[in-house]
């Protein structure tokens, strides 16, 4: 974990996100990463990697394996904190931030290798992430005061909501890691929107689903920009979903920005070809080496 | 959709039935400590009555201890020490209280008297200083995983029975402690030999206090655990990197475990100080008892409260009846301790209630945890 | 300066510094392969002590007109039945939870911890009587330094550390199976992969952790001659102390926990000397303390970050 920022700067940061949320976004883009750089050790994990996603919008992130998109997630979310750069969220500068402020900021996201509240229930792995912006502390907990009392109900009214707009309500008392795959992740879908996002990002949703699951989720996606007021940034190594629902994508390689545009443009990129397929002379197709 | 704080404004609850709500339990806390002591202690002998009472307490403890270990998932093995902070400062406070306020150290009072509202005041004076040794050995922890903590709760726990058995003798002449001020006579605390002489306000006869803590401890973790804040304790459990993502301050949520827990075990402590036939040595309260709790929480289950109930009950009854096996009482704990984690890794009754296992279960589903 | 006192000081060091570092070594050498703190392991040399105790009053070597070879045999036996207990400890507890939380594994370790403790403390064990560590070496001063009588048991003592923390080094360094280790330690599955036993690995590290142990429980007993009950905090707070100090090199780290050991007892030798002899034990958890919050992956280690 990050050494924290410096406090007075992240708690006023924090504060301004909340209360530039009305004001500043309308002309800001959602989501705006500057050129953003990390190293770990020698290795350049990211570099001078730019994005923007204005409100609303549905962005792709693709490359192939070992690129640096889960990187570029973590740097966003503030697990990791860029070496250069910044990053805004409606305008308002996140990085530096703990990942828990960055959420209180407005960006959630889903885990490629699930993260769930394994032993809590469906509804109560809602619960945590829909209590965010509660008010209520420790004392009034206690007391069960009635500010207290209402948002508890408000939580629950609306965790219930989205885990029936995400198809899974009929098993809000299971344990999470009881779930099928799929639902678990809708269940992380739910998770990350009960945080009131502004930017939603998504790793690899349709990981390991057959093209039904995959076709469902594909609607939903969609769905979520106008119903929640949110925009998306999507890893996906499915290249049809990707080109299909996305207005704008971004390709890595080995953490540069090799493309980026619209689909279309994008997938006749002789860059992006040679990323994926290796180099066009060597005849074989040559993935570059798994390390995820 | 709507904002948190829209969905709140239309579901603020009639004053009148926010206050009752709130209030209901805590009345029934309150009748039931009178009624142990009213009705039960007068009808049970001396020794199931102290027995009772050191059932109190291990409850009391157990369930604190179950807000770090059960709860936030960080695992002390050094609360004893908190007990001994508490006790420590709890019986200084009475004891050379008394002696300034009223010239002996005799009980003072009878029942909610004078002399056991300043047992009181100690105790949760007690509990306020062990809640502030659990902020300074919460903060360090905080940078470390969850076996570290262990160790350094671990080495709290010797730090604390060291630097106890470093103090000098206890003043027993009422002159010298009327001349001497509060703040020297903090040294006298006795030293390795232990704290003698506190006035056993808590007998068989009098079990008032500690049933009342009891119950408020019971309502304090009953209470988290089904609220936003007790499900941000069980998310760091469960998960901390994905605890942060949705928000939860983690760093936050595991000190103030550490603090409220440590509290609780602090108030522990003061009442074991105050209870007759209780000797208040650091010896006591050292990594034996440290070890006696962690067990209560494990096999309890980590994470149910009436669990530890339940574990506390039968871990204090059981070797007083089958005294004459006392010899492999705690190989048989130290057995049941490895059998439970590789047979049911979540404890016995796991981060469920009793009412929610079995046939209850439909009677009481509510959707809550 | 008072050099004679100083000298002594160093000398105390010295020994208890072989001491922490033959125990530390079982804890960094598990917590390698298995990323856990065997809890278990002060109970280890608890039994060693004890152990060595029993053989050398069954075979009535009682004092130091006892032959020569009468330290080794029994140190070699002592050793063996600690091996056999360590691996039998692993199969037994540790096995059926390697893929369970690491909570899980920490309560189960101090379950074998008090299994063993409360074990040794039957009758028909080692019984709750304290006993004496048969003198098995000199106690007449094989040489003299700046007035400090240096004793012969003092001088194996620390030979004998060095000599095993050396073999160690060569058995991890430049050993097949050292090298197997090693690779375990760095990642489990891709060792596994290469066709390492990873089972076979893990039993050997007890092995010889607990032998080592053995080693610092006998050399416990000859030094400070004084066997108490096993479950006596004295053995705890050996075991703590070890761990501390396999900590403050850094966790997993051979060299570190060595480096570890001889900072820890000369801090405490020097502290106890001149400062106060009662807050030995505060010098230690302080430096754990200090050391966790200025340097978590301990002195010769490297802090880890976990992958999201």
């Amino acid at each position: 974990m990050s050494a924290a920022a410096p406090p007075a700067g992240a708690s006023a940061a924090a504060a301004g996100a909340s209360a530039a949320a009305a004001g500043a976004s309308a002309a800001a883009p959602a989501l705006d990463a500057d050129r953003l750089s990390i190293a770990f050790g020698g290795l350049k994990a990211v570099t001078e990697l730019s994005l923007r996603v204005p409100a609303r919008g549905l962005h792709g992130l693709i490359g192939p394996n070992g690129a640096g998109k889960t990187t570029v997630f973590n740097l966003l979310t503030g697990v990791y904190r860029p070496d250069s750069g910044s990053i805004r969220l409606g305008g308002v500068r996140v990085d530096g931030l703990r990942p828990n402020q960055i959420a209180r900021a407005g960006l959630a996201r889903t885990f490629q290798n699930i993260r769930l509240f394994a032993e809590l229930s469906v509804l109560d792995n809602v619960r945590v992430a829909a209590a965010v912006r509660a008010r209520s502390g420790l004392l009034r907990t206690f007391l069960r005061t009635p500010l207290y009392v209402a948002e508890e109900a408000a939580i629950l009214e609306r965790a219930r909501e989205l885990l029936a707009i995400l198809g899974i309500a009929h098993r809000e008392d299971e344990q999470a890691k009881s779930l099928p795959y799929g639902d678990q992740r809708r269940l992380e879908i739910a998770r990350a929107l009960a945080t009131e996002p502004r930017v939603l990002l998504l790793d690899e949703p349709v990981a390991g689903m057959n093209t039904q699951e995959k076709k469902a989720m594909r609607g939903l996606i969609q769905s979520l920009r106008e119903r929640f007021d949110v925009a998306i940034l999507l890893i996906e190594h499915d290249m049809g979903l990707v080109m299909d629902i996305c207005e704008h994508i971004t390709v890595l390689d080995h953490g540069v920005t090799i493309a980026r545009g619209e689909p279309a443009a994008v997938q006749h990129d002789p860059a992006v070809i040679e990323a994926y397929l290796g180099v066009p002379d060597d005849g074989a197709a040559a993935p570059p080496g798994d390390a995820g | 959709m709507k904002t948190l704080a829209e969905r709140a404004a239309a579901h603020r609850p009639a004053l009148v039935r926010a206050v009752a709500g709130s209030a209901w339990p805590i009345a029934v806390g309150f009748a039931f400590a009178y009624l142990m002591q009213t009705a039960l202690a007068p009808a049970v002998g001396d020794f199931y009555g102290k027995l009772m009472l050191d059932v109190g307490i291990a409850i009391l403890v157990g369930v604190a201890l179950n807000i770090v270990n059960g709860f936030a998932g960080q695992f002390s093995i050094g609360h004893a020490g908190f007990m001994a902070v508490g006790g420590y400062v709890a019986a200084g406070i009475v004891f050379y209280g008394s002696i300034k306020l009223w010239g002996s150290r005799d009980i003072h009072g009878g029942f909610l008297g004078p002399g056991e509202l300043l047992l009181v005041a100690g105790c949760v004076i007690g509990g306020l200083v062990a809640a502030l040794a659990g902020l300074l050995v919460g903060l360090p922890s905080l940078r470390v995983r969850g076996d570290y903590l262990a160790i350094v709760t671990l080495g709290f726990g010797e730090i604390v029975r060291v630097l106890l058995q470093q103090t000098d003798d206890v003043v027993m002449d009422p002159r010298a402690v009327e001349a001497a001020s509060a703040w020297s006579l903090a040294d006298n605390l006795g030293g390795a030999l232990g704290f003698f002489g506190a006035p056993r306000y808590l007998d068989p006869k009098n079990p008032f206090w500690i049933w009342l803590f009891v119950m408020i401890v019971l309502l304090v973790a009953y209470r988290l655990k089904t609220s936003s804040k007790g499900r941000q304790l069980l998310a760091v459990r469960e998960n901390e990197v994905a605890a942060e993502a949705v928000g939860v301050p983690t760093t936050r949520v595991k000190v103030s475990a550490f603090v409220l827990s440590a509290f609780f075990a602090g108030i522990g402590g003061g009442l074991y100080a105050h209870e007759l036939g209780n000797s208040l040595r650091p010896a006591d309260l050292g990594f034996q008892k440290s070890i006696d709790l962690v067990i209560i929480v494990v096999l309890g289950g980590m994470g149910s409260i009436s669990g530890v109930v339940v574990a506390a009950t039968a871990l204090t009854i059981l070797p007083e009846v089958f005294r004459e096996f006392s010899e492999y009482r705690m190989i048989f704990y130290a057995l049941a301790l490895v059998l439970v984690m590789i047979l049911r890794p979540q404890g016995l009754f796991g981060i469920r209630e009793l009412w929610e296992l079995g046939p209850w279960r439909r009677v009481f589903r509510r959707g809550a945890s | 300066m008072d050099v004679t006192k100083f000298v002594q000081v160093c000398l105390n060091g010295l020994t208890l510094g072989s001491l922490y570092a033959l125990i530390a070594l079982g804890y960094t050498l598990v917590y390698g392969v298995l990323r856990f703190i065997n809890f278990a392991h002060s109970d280890v040399v608890t039994i060693g002590a004890w152990m060595a105790f029993v053989f050398a009053a069954a075979i009535g070597w009682a004092g130091t007109d006892s032959p020569l070879f009468a330290m080794p045999v029994i140190l070699a036996m002592s050793m063996a039945v600690c091996a056999t207990l360590g691996f039998t400890i692993e199969r037994l507890a540790y096995r059926p939870l390697r893929r369970a939380p690491r909570l899980n594994v920490l309560i189960t370790a101090i379950g074998v911890s008090l299994f063993l403790q409360n074990s040794g403390q039957l009758k028909w064990v080692f019984g709750t009587q304290p006993q004496a560590m048969p003198k098995l070496l000199s106690e007449e001063a094989l040489f003299t330094l700046a007035g400090v009588r240096v004793p012969v048991v003092d001088v194996v003592v620390v030979v004998l550390a060095f000599t095993l923390l050396v073999a160690l080094q060569w058995l991890v360094f430049r050993t097949r199976m050292g090298q197997a280790m090693r690779a375990v330690s760095f990642d489990e599955r891709t060792a596994a992969l290469m066709g390492i036993n990873v089972d076979m690995i893990i039993s050997y590290t007890f092995m010889i952790g607990s032998a080592l142990a053995a080693a610092g429980g006998m050399i416990y007993g000859l030094k400070y001659g004084n066997l108490l009950q096993s479950a006596d905090s004295v053995w705890v707070l050996l075991g703590l102390k070890a761990f501390v100090a396999a900590v403050v090199g850094g966790i997993g780290n051979v060299r570190g926990a060595v480096a570890g050991a001889f900072l820890i007892a000369f801090v405490e030798m020097f502290g106890a000397a001149y400062r106060s002899p009662q807050m030995r034990d505060v010098y230690v958890f302080g430096i754990l303390i200090a050391v966790l919050i200025l340097k978590p992956g301990g002195l010769l280690g490297k802090a880890t970050v976990e992958k999201v």
